[in-house]
């Protein structure tokens, strides 16, 4: 065996990858049991209020439906997550549009429609919050004392004594409406249930564990008896990370109480309007800032509308709080945080998990900061990048040999930036069509937050058969991004064997161990690692014993396995995840070693504007970014590129209109999200620095790609009124009396301390 | 669906093969395939015509399935994604989904595997702007779209040695 890699950097084509483009892959819905029966959900026409009466109409035999109610539930009414405040069907009153209610199952799901069409719930309604701001203000008090689910406070320095220094003060504030995952497959699952058996589901889903300790405690069962099985999984994206567990639950309901497998799938209608969706933001800054482009100071504040429940909310803040001052080195910091109560059905998990939004607001900013100071956008930053030894806003130093400054030039290069800047800038007076540049600089933590990992304390187990067959076994779902290839490359490598010797197992709670959830970007790098260190024991193990020379081929494996389970027994490794040392986390101040590495990247995107039209086009979009180790090149640009389309999306297109906390525009028709038409080619570009903690050498990527929406058209953005420039997405604002008008004034302009400064300047 | 309304029988050939199915003559074609003729490859992603995922080929042409009542499949010609690979062998199109990332979740696949094979069967040679057009109407979440034109290039590639 050499040291090279001979599994790792390769495009190894995806495990799974032929069940899928024979259509022969099974997704829950292509799933039957016998006698199955099909389930739907009752929902809240009200964002608030008292339930007063349920009645079921004439003209449909309800002596053949199930019916399950609050009273039904076996256990705890509630979906168990954080904390037990989200109820899995609504007994008294409701708390946001959509809130499931009652339940039904019948054999015919045409007739099943009309049922649920047929059962009238009478709310009485109660005044509710539909802002941030309506909730801020506690105009009505809809959660705990003060609408507020959980705030943070990150310091570093003190920020007080820098303003008095500073040659210029920009403040700004910023906001990003939600955004739906739009996974292409709708969430769903079937039950099964009984006294004697237990809940076993399968379906659509991200995080395995999740869905079962909710059952566990919906169904007050023994963990034993709650059994929940993946199905292949059409796209995730945070959005079937915390829902699943409200199906899964709604589903073994029925299935306990009509004794039949209860399939539930959601339409789309009903998927867009009931489950999570990206959280709102707004964002507000001031900084403080040197003659020379020097940060002193950054204060900033961010809000986060988490809907009518907590959920994963303080994660998501968590998250997004650490992001909020970027890549930059800034000697004093000062963030404060909070995810605040509405009548909305809770906002949750979405690829960058609060990230986004902090890190749109925080580069839109620094080009108002870079043109206060009269530095361009790329020298602002330049002068400010974090270095390895410097310290991160939560207290971190940086031990990785970052050089955002060598990533920027790279990616101003490919891009051909400068040029097209100076030609932009020449042309689009004369031009209908308008031209801009721009780019955005972040980076994004890989794994749990602080001591999240530590507390998960992951497990994955590696087994060989007597066949010498090698499987993995982890709670880690497949759904897109590539777990099953990237796991069974990480494995293959570890034991010099090739993927196809490689079985990744469907995760199945009563086979597979707890993983922890598929989020974070934490898969490759976290549970990758667990899998290669659990391949290498046994490879140690086959070589301790003696079976296995150092140097064998394939066969010779497949022996020495048949040889070790034959005399000695199972020949399997079992490994827990075990926290460096030298990572420390201080939850109480907020401070410490939030992630064990970071992503970091440049991204440059050219667009185009149709100021007749108001058309917006990506034309060109370069993304430029150290990662660790890339396992398999195809897979990795195939998640940046993803990700990167969802981020043109969110910039430009996808638009959730609310009334009342509804989504009223919850259709493909009308919530818009990028085709093939809408999305340039994007040129990925890797650096690779192998992080030493990680398998091979790998970091965790998923979520990276959807952070940076900056970019969006700077120079062309501020020659149109009609466009705003400080939220997303940058829908033009229609109005009754002008096709367009201008954004709301709802940001205040940079305000300045030294009198030298003017506002002159600025335009 | 409304209750007066009697099932009738639809006469098609299925990927070259002769199914005579009952179904109400306003059910969709979607589900006629997937529960009355055991072809679950077809997927439902929106049910309204926009996403594409159900896509199939009614008389060689690209249809979404979840728009077709069954009664109009009656003497037709459908392919499905499970007609497309020649028993064990992938098509080119699909080696080339499997080999250049073309699948992600897999859940678009079928059907933009149906409207890329479409495509090609029309123009051998497809410019990158043709290939734009022609899959505008199968939404991808997962890809950003680059690497399913990688793929779908790749397909004329191979199409072309093969020939």
């Amino acid at each position: 065996m050499t040291m090279e890699h001979s599994q790792i950097g390769k495009p190894v084509p995806r495990k799974e990858g032929r069940e899928k483009v024979t259509g022969a892959a099974r997704y829950v819905d292509d799933l039957t049991f016998p006698e199955m029966i099909h389930g739907v959900t009752v929902r809240s026409s009200l964002a608030r209020g008292k339930i007063l009466d349920v009645r079921f109409g004439d003209d449909i035999p309800w002596n053949e439906f199930t019916i399950v109610t609050a009273r039904d539930i076996p256990g705890k009414n509630c979906i168990a997550l954080l904390i037990e405040d989200q109820p899995c069907l609504a007994d008294r009153f409701v708390n946001h549009p959509e809130e499931a209610i009652l339940l039904l199952a019948h054999p015919d799901k045409y007739l099943l429609e009309e049922a649920r069409r047929a059962v009238h719930i009478e709310i009485e309604p109660l005044p509710a919050v539909f802002s941030i701001e309506d909730s801020l203000a506690r105009k009505q008090i809809i959660w705990g004392e003060d609408n507020i689910f959980k705030s943070y406070r990150v310091e570093k320095g003190d920020v007080a004594s820098a303003w008095s220094g500073a040659e210029f003060i920009v403040e700004g504030e910023y906001e990003t409406g939600a955004q739906e995952q739009l996974y292409i497959e709708p969430q769903g699952m079937i039950a099964r249930a009984n006294s004697f058996d237990g809940v076993t589901v399968w379906g659509s889903l991200q995080c395995p564990y999740y869905v079962h300790k909710a059952l566990v405690s919906l169904f007050e069962l023994p963990k034993e008896k709650v059994r929940v099985v993946q199905t292949e999984t059409g796209g995730g994206f945070g959005g079937k990370e915390e829902y699943p567990s409200m199906i899964a639950a709604h589903a073994a309901l029925l299935a306990l109480k009509s004794g039949k497998p209860v399939k539930m799938i959601y339409d789309r209608a009903e998927d867009m309007a009931a489950t999570t969706k990206r959280h709102p933001s707004r964002t507000r800054h001031r900084t403080a800032v040197r003659r020379d482009g020097k940060l002193l100071a950054m204060e900033i504040d961010f809000t986060l509308d988490g809907g009518a429940y907590e959920t994963l909310s303080p994660v998501v803040l968590s998250r997004g709080t650490i992001h909020a001052a970027g890549p930059y080195d800034c000697p004093n910091v000062l963030i404060q945080s909070r995810v605040v109560a509405t009548n909305a059905p809770p906002h949750g998990a979405f690829r960058g998990f609060g990230a986004p939004q902090s890190v749109f607001a925080l580069e839109r900013h620094l080009d108002r900061v870079a043109a206060a100071v009269g530095l361009s956008p790329e020298e602002l930053r330049r002068r400010n990048f974090i270095r390895e030894g410097q310290t991160l806003s939560v207290g971190q130093v940086v031990h990785e040999k970052v050089r955002m400054d060598k990533l920027l030039d790279r990616a101003l290069e490919l891009s051909g930036y400068h040029e097209k800047r100076a030609r932009f800038a020449k042309e689009n007076p004369r031009c209908v069509i308008r031209r801009g540049i721009g780019f955005a600089a972040f980076l994004h933590g890989a794994g749990f937050t602080g001591s999240g990992e530590e507390y998960l304390a992951s497990e994955a187990q590696v087994t060989a058969t007597c066949d010498g067959k090698v499987q993995v076994l982890a709670g880690s779902t497949e759904m897109g991004q590539g777990t099953n290839t990237v796991f069974a490359q990480i494995a293959a490598e570890a034991l010099g064997l090739d993927c196809e010797q490689i079985e990744i197992l469907q995760p199945d709670t009563s086979l597979v161990p707890n993983s922890g959830p598929t989020v974070a970007s934490r898969t490759t790098m976290i549970v990758g690692k667990l899998v290669e260190t659990a391949a290498l024991v046994i490879k140690k193990s086959l070589h301790d014993t003696g079976f296995l020379k150092p140097a064998y081929t394939p066969g010779e494996f497949t022996d020495a396995c048949r040889e070790y389970t034959g005399k000695i027994g199972a020949l399997q490794s079992l490994v827990k995840y075990q926290h460096p040392s030298d990572l420390h986390w201080d939850d109480g101040k907020y401070q410490g070693d939030a992630y064990g590495a970071y992503a970091w990247a440049v991204y440059v995107a050219e667009v185009s504007v149709d100021t007749r039209t108001a058309e917006v086009r990506v034309e060109d979009f370069v993304a430029v970014q150290e990662v660790g180790k890339v396992i398999n090149p195809v897979l990795a640009a195939g998640q940046i590129e993803g990700g990167v389309a969802q981020g043109i999306g969110f910039a430009l297109y996808e638009n959730v209109v609310w009334q009342e906390g509804r989504m009223v525009n919850g259709q493909m028709t009308n919530y818009i999200m990028p085709t093939s038409m809408d999305v340039p080619s994007i040129r990925v570009f890797f650096e690779e620095l192998p992080y030493a903690r990680g398998p091979a050498g790998a970091k965790g990527i998923g979520e990276l790609p959807p952070c940076p929406r900056r970019w969006t058209f700077r120079p062309s953005a501020s020659s149109l009124k009609n466009f705003p420039t400080r939220e997303v997405p940058r829908v033009p604002k229609a109005s009754a009396n002008s096709p367009w008008m201008e954004p709301r004034p709802r940001s205040r302009m940079p305000s300045h301390r030294p009198p030298a400064w003017t506002s002159a300047r600025f335009r | 669906m409304p209750k007066a309304a009697r099932k009738i029988r639809v006469n098609c050939k299925i990927n070259g093969k002769a199914f005579s199915l009952e179904a109400y003559p306003m059910a969709r074609l979607l589900d006629v395939l997937r529960e009355q003729a055991g072809l679950t490859g077809t997927k439902e992603g929106c049910g309204e015509g926009e996403c594409g995922a159900c896509s199939i080929e009614l008389d060689g042409l690209l249809v979404n399935s979840c728009l077709v009542p069954a009664v109009q499949a009656d003497g037709a010609k459908i392919r499905t994604i499970e007609g497309v690979a020649n028993a064990s062998e992938l098509s080119a199109v699909q080696q080339a989904f499997l080999t250049h990332g073309g699948a992600q979740c897999g859940i678009c696949t079928p059907g933009m595997i149906l409207a890329a094979r479409n495509l090609l069967s029309r123009n051998a040679q497809p410019t990158e702007t043709e290939i734009r057009e022609a899959l505008s109407g199968n939404l991808c979440r997962c890809t950003g779209y680059t690497k399913i034109f990688e793929s779908v290039l790749e397909a004329c590639r191979a199409q072309r040695v093969r020939s």
